[in-house]
C-alpha cells in the first residue's frame, strides 16, 4: 500500500525516465489535440480524465489518509449542482464557479468528515453512504437546485472560459486537461508535504501519529475537505464538460462504486494509479465492446454477447488483482524497473 | 501451453476479423441505424422485449420488403446499460455513420440520454427520437429543433387521462368537485405531468392531490393510507419499475378499486401487472402502445419472421407484449420517416439533415396505417416543424387478469389547452440557452 515518497507521480523509475512527465504533457497538450478525432477527444479522453480526477480525490482520502468513503458520487453531485447554482442564480463565470463549487464541496466534505473522529474503517464507509443518499435526496427534493426545470436536469447555457467558447471537443478536452494537470500537480506535491506525511502517518497507525504530535482529528477532517474539493470539481466537469447536462441519477451509488474501483484497481495510495485505474474502468469495457462488435455482431446473440462482455471485464479485474494486489500502478512500476535492468533480468 | 492458448486466441481473433469482410456493406446503398440498447442492468428485462420488437420490424423491412425502396437498413446494437454516459459515447461513435452508410436519426432509448445529447445533436444536425418520453416542452420544434418527443408527451398523457375520466363520469361538467389523486414516482419523470394537471384542475374544477413515492418504492403503505383517507374518485398512477406492482397490490389492500386506477404509459405493461396478481384485474392504463398480438402487422411478422426463426425474441410467449409493441411502433415510425425523406431526396440513404426534414414532415394517416398493418396499434400522426409530438392521443387498455384488453379508441389530448404551457416553458428554455426560435418563413 505504501509507496516510495520520492516519486508518487511517475510510473517509471526516476533516473532513467526523467523526461517521462514532460513527454506525457507534450503528448497530452499538443499531439493528442492535433491528431485525435472528435470521438476520441470528446467521448473517450474527456471522461477518462474526469474519472481520473475523481479517483485522485478519493485516493487522497482513502489511499493517503486511510479514511474509507462511499460518498464520492454524492460529493460529485454537490460540485455539479453548486456550479449550476453559481452560474445560473449568481451569474458567476465558469472558471470561478468551478473553483467556488470545489470549495463548497470541500465544506460539505468537511461536514461529513466530522464523524471520522469516532468511527473507523468499514463503519466510516457505511456512514459515508449517508452523504451519498442525503445529496441524492436533497438535489431531487428541492426544485431550486435545478432552477425549477420540469425534468430536474441541470444544463449550462454556454460553455465559455474567459470569453473563449470551449464547447468543441478540442475545447472540452483542453479545459479538462488543464484542470486535471494542475490539480494532479498540486496533489503530487501535497502528498509529499507535511500534510501528506501526516495523512500517511494516520493511515499507517493513528495512535502512533497522535503520539508523535500530529493533530489526528484535524488532519482527518482536512483530508475529507481536500478530497471533496477534487470530487466536486470532477463532478462539475462530468456534468457540464462531458455530459452537457446532469441530474442526480448521474451521481448515484454506482458512481461511488466506480470511483472506488478505480482506486482499488489502479492502486490505493498512488497518484498515477488513478489514471491507470480510470483507463481500466472506462476504456476496457469500450475496448471489449469494440472487439466484440467487430468480431461477433450478427453471429452471436446480442444479449448473450453483452453479458459475456460483462463477465470478461469482471474476470480481468480479478486476474489483475490476483497478480498484483497493490494495483496496476505497482504492476507497471515493477515492469518499468525490470525494463531498466533489461539485459540482466527481464 | 499458456502461450499456445494465447496464440490460438489471437489467431482466431484475426481470422474472425478477416471473415467479416467489408464487401458486405460497401455499396453505399445502406442506411445506418445504430441502436443504443440495454440488455444488461436493472432495466434489461423490459429492454430486451423492446429491442426484439424494433429489430424484428427492421429485419422484416430488410428481408421481406427488400429494404426501404431498395435501401437496406444496417442495424447495429450498442450496450449502454441505460446510462447516459455510455449513450453519449455511443452517439459520438456512430454519428458520422459507418462504412459510408450515413445516420439519419438517433434513437436515444432513454430520457436522460436525450437531455445529455440535446446540445450536441443540434450542433451535429442529428435528430434525437424519444417517443412518449422526454421534456414536454421539446414538442415546440422551433426551439428544440433536433429533439422529437413523438406520439405522446407527458402533458398530453395527463390530458388524455382526464378526458377518459370525464368520459367515464359522463361529461366534463361532472368533473367539478371530484378528487383525483396522482401517486407518482418522486423523480423528474414522476413530476412531469404536474403543470398540465394543475391547468386541467383549474379548468374543470376537480381537486388535484399529488402524492410522491420515493424511489424505488417497494413499500407504499403510508402513501395508500393517505389515499384512502382522501377517498378519491380516481387515482392516476405514475410509477415506474417495481413501484407499479407494489402500488397496485397496496391499493388493493387499502380497498381502492383497481378499475378506478389509471396507469401511465410506463406503468402499463405486462411486467407491471403480472407481479401484482389478482389485485391488478380491472386496472387500466394509457396505451399509446397497445398490447396484444392480433394486429395485422403481427400476422405478417408471425409468418415471415417468427416462424422463419429470424426473430430476436427468446420466448414467443412475449410476441405482442406491450414492450415488444413499443419496439415495433418505434421502428415503424423511423421507417415511415425515412420513406417521407426518400420521397423528397431520392431513394438513397439519408444524412442527418435530410433525416431531420423527414421527421418534421412525417405524416401517417389511417390509410397508410392499414397498408403497413399498424391500424389500431399506432395512432395517425402528423408532425410539423412547430409540433414534434405529432400524435397526442392514446387508447385505454384494461388488464383482465390474463391479457390487456383495449377498452377505447384513440382519445385525443386537449392540445389547445396545453400548447400555451409548452410555449411558455420552451420560451424560458430558449432564453436561458440563448436560442433564437426558428421562424417558419422559408420552410417548405
Amino acid at each position: 500500500m505504501s509507496q516510495s515518497l520520492s516519486s508518487p507521480l511517475l510510473v517509471l523509475p526516476d533516473n532513467n525516465f526523467r523526461l517521462f512527465t514532460p513527454a506525457i504533457l507534450l503528448i497530452g497538450f499538443i499531439v493528442v489535440p492535433v491528431t485525435g478525432s472528435d470521438y476520441w477527444l470528446g467521448a473517450i479522453l474527456v471522461p477518462f480524465l474526469i474519472l481520473s480526477l475523481a479517483g485522485l480525490g478519493l485516493n487522497l482520502l482513502t489511499g493517503y489518509a486511510g479514511q474509507t468513503s462511499l460518498g464520492s458520487g454524492g460529493f460529485m453531485s454537490v460540485g455539479a449542482f453548486a456550479t449550476f447554482g453559481l452560474v445560473v442564480h449568481g451569474g458567476v463565470p465558469l472558471p470561478v464557479a468551478l473553483l467556488l463549487s470545489g470549495l463548497i464541496t470541500a465544506g460539505a466534505g468537511l461536514l461529513f468528515g466530522l464523524p471520522s473522529d469516532r468511527i473507523k474503517g468499514f463503519y466510516l464507509m457505511v456512514s459515508s453512504l449517508a452523504a451519498q443518499f442525503f445529496f441524492e435526496w436533497l438535489f431531487q427534493k428541492f426544485p431550486w437546485f435545478y432552477n425549477y426545470d420540469s425534468s430536474g436536469t441541470i444544463e449550462l447555457p454556454r460553455l465559455s472560459v474567459f470569453g473563449l467558447d470551449v464547447s468543441s471537443p478540442v475545447g472540452r478536452y483542453l479545459t479538462t486537461l488543464v484542470i486535471v494537470v494542475a490539480l494532479t500537480w498540486f496533489a503530487a506535491n501535497l502528498v509529499r508535504s507535511q500534510t501528506g506525511r501526516s495523512w500517511m502517518a494516520i493511515r499507517d497507525m493513528d495512535t502512533a501519529a497522535a503520539v508523535i504530535g500530529i493533530p489526528v482529528y484535524r488532519t482527518k477532517v482536512l483530508a475529507f475537505a481536500v478530497s471533496s474539493f477534487y470530487l466536486g470539481v470532477a463532478g462539475a466537469l462530468w456534468a457540464f464538460i462531458y455530459l452537457g447536462s446532469a441530474s442526480v441519477q448521474s451521481f448515484g451509488i454506482a458512481r461511488s462504486f466506480q470511483v472506488l474501483f478505480i482506486i482499488i484497481i489502479g492502486g490505493v495510495g498512488s497518484i498515477s494509479g488513478n489514471f491507470i485505474g480510470a483507463a481500466f474502468i472506462s476504456l476496457l469495457p469500450l475496448a471489449i465492446d469494440h472487439v466484440a462488435q467487430h468480431l461477433f455482431a450478427g453471429h452471436v446473440d446480442a444479449g448473450l454477447l453483452q453479458n459475456i462482455q460483462k463477465a470478461i471485464f469482471g474476470l480481468l479485474i480479478i486476474l489483475f488483482l490476483v497478480r498484483e494486489p497493490d494495483g496496476l500502478a505497482r504492476l507497471f512500476k515493477s515492469f518499468g524497473e525490470r525494463l531498466t535492468n533489461w539485459p540482466l533480468r527481464f | 501451453m499458456k502461450r499456445l492458448t494465447l496464440t490460438a486466441l489471437l489467431a482466431a481473433t484475426f481470422a474472425g476479423t478477416a471473415l467479416v469482410s467489408p464487401a458486405a456493406y460497401a455499396d453505399g446503398k445502406e442506411q445506418y441505424v445504430p441502436l443504443p440498447t440495454y440488455r444488461v442492468g436493472p432495466y434489461a428485462s423490459s429492454g430486451t422485449l423492446w429491442w426484439a420488437g424494433e429489430i424484428d420490424y427492421l429485419r422484416y423491412i430488410n428481408d421481406v420488403e427488400g429494404g426501404i425502396n431498395g435501401v437496406k437498413l444496417k442495424v447495429e446494437e450498442f450496450e449502454t446499460e441505460w446510462s447516459p454516459d455510455r449513450t453519449v459515447e455511443v452517439y459520438e461513435r456512430v454519428k458520422n455513420g459507418k462504412d459510408g452508410a450515413p445516420v439519419a436519426f438517433f434513437f436515444t432509448h432513454g430520457t436522460p440520454a436525450t437531455y445529455a445529447l440535446t446540445e450536441r445533436s443540434a450542433k451535429d444536425k442529428i435528430s434525437l427520437i424519444d417517443p412518449a418520453g422526454g421534456q414536454p416542452e421539446a414538442t415546440n420544434g422551433l426551439v428544440f429543433s433536433y429533439v422529437f418527443p413523438l406520439l405522446l408527451n407527458y402533458y398530453s398523457q395527463a390530458s388524455v387521462g382526464i378526458n377518459y375520466i370525464a368520459q367515464k363520469e359522463g361529461g366534463f361538467d361532472k368533473l367539478k368537485g371530484k378528487k383525483i389523486v396522482t401517486v407518482y414516482h418522486d423523480s423528474a419523470y414522476g413530476r412531469a405531468t404536474q403543470p398540465a394537471v394543475t391547468v386541467l384542475a383549474k379548468k374543470y374544477g376537480f381537486e388535484d392531490v399529488q402524492i410522491p413515492v420515493a424511489d424505488p418504492g417497494n413499500e407504499q403503505s403510508p402513501q395508500w393510507r393517505q389515499v384512502r383517507e382522501i377517498k378519491p374518485d380516481w387515482v392516476f398512477l405514475r410509477t415506474w419499475g417495481v413501484s407499479t406492482p407494489v402500488a397496485i397490490k397496496t391499493a388493493a389492500r387499502f380497498g381502492i378499486p383497481a378499475d378506478h386506477i389509471i396507469g401511465d404509459v410506463w406503468a402499463g405493461s405486462e411486467a407491471d401487472v403480472i407481479p401484482a396478481g389478482a389485485a391488478a384485474t380491472g386496472y387500466q392504463a394509457l396505451a399509446p402502445y397497445p398490447g396484444g398480438p392480433e394486429f395485422e402487422i403481427h400476422n405478417r411478422l408471425r409468418k415471415t419472421i417468427l416462424e422463419a426463426g429470424k426473430s430476436d425474441l427468446k420466448d414467443p410467449k412475449f410476441f405482442g407484449a406491450v414492450y415488444y409493441n413499443i419496439g415495433l411502433i418505434n421502428a415503424a415510425l423511423a421507417v415511415e420517416a425515412l420513406r417521407v425523406g426518400q420521397a423528397k431526396f431520392g431513394n438513397r440513404p439519408l444524412n442527418g439533415e435530410e433525416g431531420h426534414w423527414a421527421f418534421e414532415h412525417l405524416t401517417i394517416d389511417d390509410a397508410r396505417l392499414k397498408q403497413i398493418g399498424f391500424y389500431g396499434l399506432l395512432q395517425s400522426i402528423k408532425l410539423s416543424p412547430a409540433d414534434h409530438e405529432g400524435g397526442g392521443a392514446a387508447r385505454i387498455q384494461q388488464w383482465d387478469g390474463k391479457k390487456w384488453v383495449l377498452v377505447t379508441d384513440w382519445i385525443q389530448a386537449d392540445h389547445a389547452l396545453l400548447r400555451p404551457l409548452i410555449e411558455e416553458k420552451s420560451a424560458a428554455y430558449a432564453k436561458e440557452h440563448n436560442i433564437t426560435p426558428r421562424t417558419l418563413a422559408g420552410e417548405n
